[in-house]
């Protein structure tokens, strides 16, 4: 029997991410819906990964914290060797597009999206993934509605201001965030913000 | 060793008629050649110190190092043959994981500690594998309170405050058994511990030696990392000062 | 579920109130006790309350197949734990265990489970296993079909730092509310209360169910 997969059950909504001069912020709330169902209040799903990582996550919670858990086992292995080494964000980023879309070709995908952000040879990296295995860096990224909502709103200020430091980047997307919970009726007061 | 040569000591899966398996005794005398390791568990962490014996001037510095991370918060000092070793080092870091993946925490070290030693036990058991050349020192620091293990080739293994193993085992533990293990703090811990590699170590047999000092305690926040280098160079200053007083008081005595 | 799936698991499908509540001294796990096949009700006494360790008790909802594999598999593995280990399994390590089974199975299986329990390292914990196979700690969890009822009579009488009796009044009275309303749940109210000194099991008969507006 060949059946489309599964839907998400526990999903989180909006990730954003941005640029600023000197570092990247990463940015959701922490809300996991069930339906539409407000059911889990206490959902963070932005962490970091390691000195250098950030990671956001949106959609199904099931498949993030299975992710997640292999990314920490990763880290961890990384440690352990102790080499002097650790992993980069576009190392990550590309890792989890191999992933993803590895999962998509099996008809099965991982229901989840991502956003890395990080430092890597003293430049700024901000990457996403989707379910399906599609990525791209930008200066500011925003998945789910915020795709919608809050990446106009970030053009906007980046092209009034090019070069935000990091409260004003904050401020930015605190804002965002603000006006998602306005307009998205699977978004929720609190959040998450690296 | 009398009966080195009786034809009982060719295989780990046999025993000899008085009782002994040769194998594995042949397996710790392969530690004893070793340099010396150390492990010292205080108050509030576990300091491990290695004497890392360098046999040519041409190896780089920081080469083959003796001491492991297994997980974040495990620690794993060898002696003995290093390749061994780094099989043993390897099987612990896979038992960590799968432990992590089976239950979403940290393993305890005390089981961790069963499964390294059964493992290293199941080497002495078949005539088709020798049991391995070395032996391993585990420290961790879990809810507060450290956690060391040592295994030999044998298999057995034993928590312990101070333990040593390698060339100077003896006088190591009679250095060890000075200290009062369980009121010290891991600073102080580090220094001494870096004392006793310098006492210990034998100049005229080998020359040349690296210290490795690593610690997991309070004071890391319970993570297993090699000591800082300050911390290191204090440590290495207080070991190098000890012994030049001893050497002073040797000439007085005389 | 999808939409593109059908549920023929009909029959022993737990439509189910379930409950458990963290307190300063350990948890207090309800649940109602019907089972029914369509509308029959094929059993009015059901123990839907699993022990899965000494200490730790699973609240089942879904399928009573599933969800009895389940806790006996977890059951088995902490248990072959204690045995090696001669610890007690914490409460966080069965979550985890019930968590990797309901994700690597969650094709094939409806499960909602609520895992609860006492443990020296971390006092009484709740956690939740939802379909999907996620799992997260809540200081309060309510689960099946009957839990949607009253979120809100959650929301509005839960209060942090509860005693033990007050737990299970709020437990009695939340479970009550939510069997009232949803035609799958009903029955009697199962109660347990762990803590240090192990588990204490109360039963709440019909006549005793304490009662509200029923207009």
């Amino acid at each position: 029997m060949c059946t489309f997969s599964r839907a998400p059950i526990t999903t989180g909504t909006s990730v954003l991410g941005i640029k600023f001069d000197g570092g990247v912020a990463i940015a959701a709330d922490i809300l996991g819906s069930y339906g539409s169902l407000a059911r889990f209040r206490d959902c963070p799903r932005i962490i970091k990964v390691n000195k250098n990582i950030i990671l956001g996550a949106g959609g199904d919670y099931a498949d993030y914290q299975y992710l997640k858990d292999i990314i920490e086992q990763k880290i961890i292995d990384d440690e352990c060797q102790d080499d002097g080494f650790h992993l980069k964000p576009k190392s990550l980023h590309c890792w989890l597009t191999r992933v993803l879309y590895n999962r998509r070709s099996k008809f099965d995908p991982f229901w989840t999206n991502f956003i890395v952000g990080g430092i890597q040879d003293g430049e700024t990296f901000l990457g996403t993934v989707d379910k399906l295995g599609t990525a791209y860096e930008d200066m500011h990224i925003a998945t789910g509605y915020g795709a919608y909502i809050a990446l106009p709103l970030m053009r906007d200020a980046l092209e009034k201001n090019p070069d935000l430091d990091m409260r004003q980047a904050q401020e930015l997307l605190v804002k965002c965030l603000e006006v998602l919970y306005y307009r998205d009726a699977r978004s929720f007061p609190k959040v998450s913000l690296i | 060793m009398s009966s080195i040569g009786t034809g009982y000591d060719l295989s780990a899966s046999q025993f000899s008629p008085d009782g002994r398996v040769f194998q594995v005794e042949y397996a710790q005398k392969a530690v004893e050649n070793s340099g010396t390791i150390i492990g010292l568990r205080g108050k509030d962490g576990v300091v491990l110190a290695v004497e890392k014996l360098v046999t040519s001037k041409l190896y780089e510095p920081g080469a083959n190092t003796r001491i492991f991370n297994i997980d974040r918060h495990v620690g794993m000092a060898v002696s003995g043959l290093i390749s061994d070793a780094r099989q043993i080092v390897e099987t612990a870091k896979i038992e960590a994981s799968n432990y992590r993946a089976q239950y979403g925490t940290a393993i305890p070290l005390k089981y961790l500690n069963d499964r390294v030693s059964m493992y290293m036990h199941a080497y002495t058991l078949y005539s088709a594998v020798r049991p391995f050349g070395c032996s391993v020192i585990a420290g961790s620091y879990e809810v507060d309170t450290p956690v060391m293990y040592m295994i030999d080739p044998s298999g057995v293994s034993y928590g312990y405050y101070g333990c040593a193993v390698g060339k100077a085992k003896q006088a190591a533990k009679t250095e060890i058994e000075k200290l009062k293990l369980q009121d010290l703090s891991c600073r102080e811990l580090v220094k001494e511990a870096a004392r006793i590699i310098y006492v210990v170590h034998d100049e005229l047999k080998d020359k040349q030696f690296e210290l490795e000092l690593s610690w997991v305690g309070a004071v890391t926040d319970g993570l297993h990392e090699r000591v800082p280098a300050d911390v290191y160079q204090e440590a290495e200053k207080f070991a190098k000062a000890a012994m030049a007083d001893d050497s002073d008081s040797d000439t007085e005595d005389m | 579920m999808g939409p593109n799936i059908t549920t023929f698991v009909m029959f022993g499908f737990v439509q189910t109130s379930i409950m458990a509540v963290e307190f300063d001294k350990g948890v207090v796990v309800g649940a109602d006790s019907r089972t029914t096949t369509g509308a029959y009700i094929a059993n009015r006494v059901t123990d839907k309350l699993t022990k899965v360790t000494d200490k730790i008790y699973c609240c089942r909802s879904g399928s009573a197949a599933d969800t009895q594999a389940i806790a006996d598999i977890v059951s088995y593995h902490l248990d072959f734990y204690e045995n090696e280990t001669g610890e007690p399994p914490r409460v966080e390590m069965a979550a985890n265990v019930f968590r990797e089974l309901c994700y690597n199975y969650r094709d094939s299986l409806t499960a909602g489970i609520i895992v609860a329990g006492w443990d020296k390292r971390k006092g009484g914990q709740v956690y939740t296993v939802p379909i999907g196979g996620m799992c997260v700690r809540q200081s309060i969890s309510i689960g099946g079909s009957g839990s949607t009822y009253v979120y809100g009579f959650v929301d509005a009488n839960y209060k942090v730092g509860m005693k033990k009796e007050e737990c299970l009044s709020f437990v009695t009275n939340t479970l009550a509310l939510a069997m009232s309303r949803d035609g799958s749940s009903g029955g009697v109210v199962r109660l347990g209360c762990i803590t240090e000194a192990g588990v204490d099991r109360h039963v709440i008969t019909g006549g005793d169910l304490p009662r509200f507006y029923e207009g």
